[in-house]
């Protein structure tokens, strides 16, 4: 047996799965017959080049597609084994257990505190001290709080992109989510903030579940415990990070991480 | 065999892999010259030759230098999957490849002690030991360069015939040294040079066991079997 495929893959329970997840912007099918155990308090990386569906099976797994009109999705996600694809499942519920956080950090203009409350706010009622408690423990979570502590009732609009984007994490995880969507969190942030977000990661998954998209093969290989690669729509491999990107299965997998042609 | 590889979009990248793979065999085809040169010389009984494959392993250690660049500039480009384990390879097969330069002229050197004596007629058990080394160095090279993971098995595996001539060998060495004195000295620079060419081996075997890894990746060989009894003759 391969000696890597071995790390951690079996007393490591599932926290979401899709299962013949399909999915269509009106005449295009964007993700096909995708099936994927994702593990409990493990970090999932989704690989592939651009247009490939990764981030489209990011936004199927908390229902943002359902924002929009011509954007199906069929087949299943189950959430501890509840299919949240389902019109009865709460979309309120779906999103305080899954919360994602995006490319571009998006701040709203408002103040820091305000910031990380919101979400809160929209989910539950909770007195001042308990939610000043709340929003301290997502920014401490966050590893945020030394460097906004003195200025919480400041414009968020004023941090580093950086700390716009440790700012998002904090405020997705305020709700004390099961589960955290990051769709290429640090693409737009230099060496020393991704270096911070990576740290990060390595800490919320002690709590989190966590799916990253990334097109940024090393940061995959780096923080990720089992990475998925997809083209066309299609799941191709998904295994261990370490046999991925040291021995992958498929021709197409070695191909897109080696940087050839497929 | 291995799979038929891409090219990268990158192009310098393809560059600089094939000038290490170059480099590789450029220094492992050099290794297995000196060592053919030296199991000439003591043969011939020629100090000069000897000298002057002395001379030349320094040839052999500025390309383990050169390789441990090229590995350097590929690291810089944060190479994944067989990228990675080429460079990994590489600095390993170098490293082995040094060491076989090194047990060459170390058989060169010692030729020149025995040629202070009169001839001996045990060198030729010497010969048929290095014949074999040098055989198993130039296959793993040929495995290496065709990323050929079943030639490389087959090289391994032929590591205890080696190991069994070595054997041999040690004991007939054994033998003359306790029959006369005087053979004493000669035979130990003899025993010496056995002890090279059994090493020689061993790195020819560590060579096939990272191309296997180059092909394969972490999956295992199958286990071996070890013929070297010097230890409890």
């Amino acid at each position: 047996m391969n000696i890597m495929t071995r790390l951690d893959t079996v007393q490591t329970p599932m926290k979401l799965a899709a299962r013949g997840l399909d999915f269509h912007y009106g005449d295009f099918h964007a993700v096909r017959n995708i099936n994927i155990d994702i593990p409990e308090k493990r970090v999932t990386a989704l690989i592939g080049p651009s247009g490939c569906g990764k981030s489209t099976l990011l936004r199927i797994f908390n229902r943002i597609y359902a924002l929009y009109p011509k954007q199906v999705a069929t087949g299943r996600v189950l959430l501890d084994g509840e299919n949240v694809l389902d019109a009865k499942y709460p979309l309120n519920r779906l999103r305080s257990k899954v919360g994602m956080v995006f490319q571009k950090p998006v701040p709203f203009p408002m103040t820091i505190f305000e910031n990380v409350a919101y979400g809160i706010r929209h989910h539950e009622r909770l007195s001042k001290a308990d939610m000043t408690a709340r929003v301290e423990e997502a920014l401490r979570q966050a590893a945020l709080w030394d460097e906004v502590k003195d200025k919480l009732s400041k414009s968020a609009l004023g941090l580093s992109g950086g700390q716009q984007q440790r700012l998002c994490i904090a405020r997705a995880i305020a709700l004390r989510p099961d589960v955290l969507l990051l769709d290429e969190p640090t693409s737009a942030l230099d060496p020393i903030s991704t270096s911070r977000i990576e740290q990060l990661i390595e800490e919320l998954k002690q709590r989190y579940t966590i799916m990253i998209v990334t097109h940024n093969m090393q940061q995959a290989a780096r923080v990720s415990d089992f990475t998925a690669f997809m083209y066309l729509g299609d799941m191709v491999e998904h295994g261990t990070t370490d046999t991925i990107f040291s021995n992958p299965t498929k021709q197409q997998t070695e191909d897109y991480i080696t940087g050839r042609f497929g | 065999m291995g799979t038929q590889m891409h090219d990268h979009i990158v192009k310098s990248y393809d560059e600089e892999q094939r000038r290490l793979l170059d480099d590789i065999l450029r220094m492992g085809a050099m290794a297995a010259s000196q060592l053919e040169a030296a199991l000439d010389v003591v043969d011939r009984r020629d100090d000069k030759a000897a000298e002057r494959i002395v001379a030349n392993d320094e040839a052999i250690d500025a390309l383990e230098h050169q390789i441990d660049h090229d590995v350097m500039r590929l690291a810089l480009r944060g190479p994944l999957a067989r990228d990675l384990r080429t460079i990994l390879a590489a600095l390993k097969v170098a490293a082995d490849l040094e060491r076989i330069g090194d047990y060459a002229a170390n058989v060169a050197k010692r030729s020149m002690a025995l040629n202070l004596a009169p001839p001996l007629p045990h060198t030729r058990g010497i010969a048929a030991l290095g014949q074999l080394a040098v055989q198993q160095v130039r296959d793993v090279l040929e495995a290496y360069r065709d990323n050929d993971g079943d030639a490389a098995q087959r090289v391994r595996n032929r590591d205890a015939e080696l190991d069994t001539l070595y054997t041999g060998l040690f004991r007939e060495l054994l033998t003359y040294m306790m029959e006369d004195a005087r053979a004493i000295t000669p035979c130990t620079h003899l025993l010496f040079m056995a002890k090279n060419l059994e090493r020689i081996g061993d790195h020819a075997t560590n060579i096939a066991e990272n191309v296997w890894f180059l092909v394969h990746g972490e999956d295992l060989l199958p286990p071996r079997e070890k013929r070297d009894a010097t230890n409890t003759a």
